[in-house]
């Protein structure tokens, strides 16, 4: 049989069965774009949040108070010595250092003139722009401060905060109230945008000593630090723990490159778009089961068919080939659509949501349409099987 | 691309030289048996059977005396459970199920009383179909096939579906599928069972033209006017052939 005339055979012969096929492809269908617009979407968001990351620079290490012990929180539990802005102050001797922020975050009250806006604020240092790729719109940012010495009150704002309060109107050398207290405005940070849908400009950003005063605190929430291009990690990491073992007695803190966290990060979208593609696997599994019932029935109700095949000289493997032809053909059908849905729903998320991680890689469609191959021969086996193996002479009595 | 492998219609479908001259069919104490519980029920028993090329062969007895089943075993779309069936001087018993089937394909032409059409092809199609599985181009299919249209007077009626042909339409399509590869033989199964009388009679007549042109045919049927039309005439009951009989001039 030419290979031509087997297509023909098999999509006239699904034809007939309309109404069941069509119900088989649904199901398919939905599978498959179940799995592939999970996994765009699970590629999508690692790519997106790796970006977002990044934006603040890639040379990134954190200190963190406390020490992360796999499988207790021991180390929580027993007293952890704060970090401190001291703490920063010594890390930014190690040669191989750039900056060091010290970080407190908090949410407090800004006020000015009788407006009032929540911000979250953010006690950093002189160093932030710098290590953060930041840029400032108006004034300055905060001034460095001689170790050990207590800083100014003064106050930067981000882009939305300084909207929000003062409109077109400058507010550098202004006095607003931060927490009950009184700050200078000196500065005002260009727009940043969002990252994870967090907005980035509604932020004050106050001197890390007078934060922790604000928010009563003894212990700064981390240290970060920026290191030179083509610094030993190893080493800096080395250095940076022994300078506060030096400080603290003991390692009561966490050390975390930003390869780490990005990495942390990267298995659990890994685990996520693994269990969101365990869902579409499931709609395929009924869209599998599906396209056995339909193939089953089909191969009962053409009995008759199969049996003048046989009669005809039809070898088995030729009966065997055009009912998996039959199967392959629905589950690819099915596969054809879905992919046709991702696009569609790309297209929808293209309109009302840009910026919506959505990527349709083209190895994923591929995969997608050769895994709906493989549903129709897996599920098209037995039922094609058997019709390959009915005795002829039972078939062709039973019209 | 080829599905499968199949006849091509340049090749050479007949059997070696050698065996031309044999009988096309030669049983030789042949049973099928089949099991009914603890019962055995002999729907062939013993039967010994030569059929020489050409023959007409008409196959008359009770229900149930064994005439679908040997017309089964002649086709080889059912294994005898003993004794030796040379098809073409060729001993099919032991044959691989694809050697079968490649046999039925170039050897065996059926013909059922339910006609058997595929009910979503044409009559074309339906026509066309042991072509296809053989793998003929498109082509050669339609020479071949507006042939045996016209030659059945079925060229007006060959986009119709088998729902929209009467009953003599239908089996005189079945008939021009049986013989598209020209085989040796052609069992027909009460080709006439469903089929009015001008209509059966219509049937008949091309099955015996095809006959004289040298297609070996078997008709099994009810109709004593029917089977007494053949040069030979064979009673079946209870498994066995009881009569065998050469009747000199066949009613023409
Ligand atoms: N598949 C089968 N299983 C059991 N018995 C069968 C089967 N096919 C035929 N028989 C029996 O074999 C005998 C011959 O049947 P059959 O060849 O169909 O007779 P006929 O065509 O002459 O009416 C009957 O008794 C029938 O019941
Ligand atoms: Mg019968």
């Amino acid at each position: 049989m030419r290979f031509t005339d087997g297509v023909r055979w098999i999509v006239t012969a699904l034809g007939t069965g309309r109404s069941r096929s069509i119900l088989t492809v649904v199901g398919i269908a939905i599978g498959i774009a179940a799995v592939a617009l999970l996994t765009a979407i699970g590629e999508g968001v690692r790519s997106y949040v790796m970006t977002e990351f990044s934006q603040f620079g890639t040379r990134i290490i954190g200190v963190s108070p406390g020490k992360n012990v796999t499988g207790g929180i021991g180390g929580i539990l027993s007293s952890v010595r704060p970090l401190t802005v001291d703490d920063a102050d010594a890390l930014r001797r190690i040669p191989a250092v750039e900056t060091v922020i010290p970080v407190v975050q908090g949410v407090g009250e800004l006020e000015f003139e009788g407006r009032h806006r929540n911000v979250k604020v953010m006690g950093v240092n002189a160093d932030m722009p710098a290590a953060w790729n930041f840029r400032v719109a108006q004034g300055r940012f905060l001034p460095e401060v001689q170790a050990g010495a207590a800083s100014s009150p003064y106050v930067v704002l981000g882009h939305t905060a300084h909207q929000e309060l003062f409109g077109d109107r400058s507010a550098l050398g202004r006095k607003v109230r931060l927490g009950g207290r009184a700050f200078r405005v000196i500065g005002v940070i260009e727009p940043k945008g969002d990252m994870l849908g967090f907005d980035l400009d509604d932020i004050a950003y106050i001197p890390a000593d007078l934060a922790l005063q604000l928010f009563n605190r003894e212990s700064l929430m981390e240290i970060d630090l920026t290191f030179a291009a083509g610094a030993d990690m190893v080493k800096l990491q080395a250095d940076i723990r022994r300078r506060l073992i030096d400080r603290h007695g003991r390692e009561d803190f966490t050390v975390t490159t930003q390869d780490q966290m990005l990495n942390s990060l990267d298995s659990i979208l890994s685990v996520l778009t693994l269990a969101v593609a365990l869902l579409g696997s499931i709609s395929l599994l009924v869209g599998s089961v599906g396209i056995v019932t339909t193939l089953t029935t089909s191969v009962q109700e053409r009995r008759g068919e199969i049996g003048l095949l046989h009669a005809l000289g039809a070898p088995r493997q030729q009966i065997l080939i055009l009912f998996l032809g039959e199967s392959v053909a629905l589950s690819l059908c099915g596969g054809g659509i879905g992919i046709l849905i991702l696009l569609a729903c790309k297209g929808v998320a293209l309109v009302f949501y840009p910026a919506f991680p959505l990527t349709p890689q083209p190895l994923y469609i591929a995969l997608a349409l050769l895994l709906s191959v493989g549903i129709g021969l897996l599920a098209g086996a037995t039922p094609a099987y058997r019709a390959s193996i009915l005795n002829p002479v039972d078939a062709l009595r039973s019209e | 691309m080829v599905l499968a492998s199949g006849l091509r219609p340049d090749s050479e479908s007949r059997p070696d030289s050698e065996s031309r001259s044999a009988p096309v069919v030669r049983l030789s104490q042949l049973n099928r048996y089949f099991q009914l519980g603890d019962q055995t029920v002999k729907a062939l028993d013993g039967v010994d059977l030569v059929i020489e090329t050409g023959d007409y062969l008409s196959v008359m007895g009770p229900s149930g005396s064994g005439k679908s089943t040997l017309l089964n075993v002649l086709g080889l779309l059912d294994r005898p459970t003993s004794g030796d069936y040379f098809l073409n001087g060729r001993l099919t018993t032991g044959l691989s199920e694809s050697e079968l089937a490649h046999h039925r394909q170039i050897a065996i032409g059926f013909v059922f009383q339910s006609y058997h059409l595929i009910p979503r092809l044409s009559a074309r199609g339906n026509m066309e179909l042991p072509l296809v599985l053989a793998g003929w181009s498109p082509a050669q299919r339609r020479q071949r096939v507006d042939e045996m249209l016209d030659r059945l007077q079925l060229s007006a009626r060959a986009d119709h579906l088998p729902r929209q042909l009467s009953g003599g339409q239908r089996q005189r399509v079945a008939i021009g599928r049986a013989v598209m590869l020209k085989p040796s033989i052609l069992l027909a199964d009460e080709p006439t069972g469903n089929l009015d009388t001008h209509s059966g009679a219509e049937v008949v007549r091309i099955l015996e033209e095809l006959n004289q042109e040298g297609i070996t045919l078997v008709v099994v049927t009810h109709d004593q006017a029917l089977g007494a039309r053949a040069a030979r005439q064979l009673r079946m009951v209870d498994g066995r052939i009881v009569m065998d009989q050469r009747v000199d001039s066949g009613a023409t």
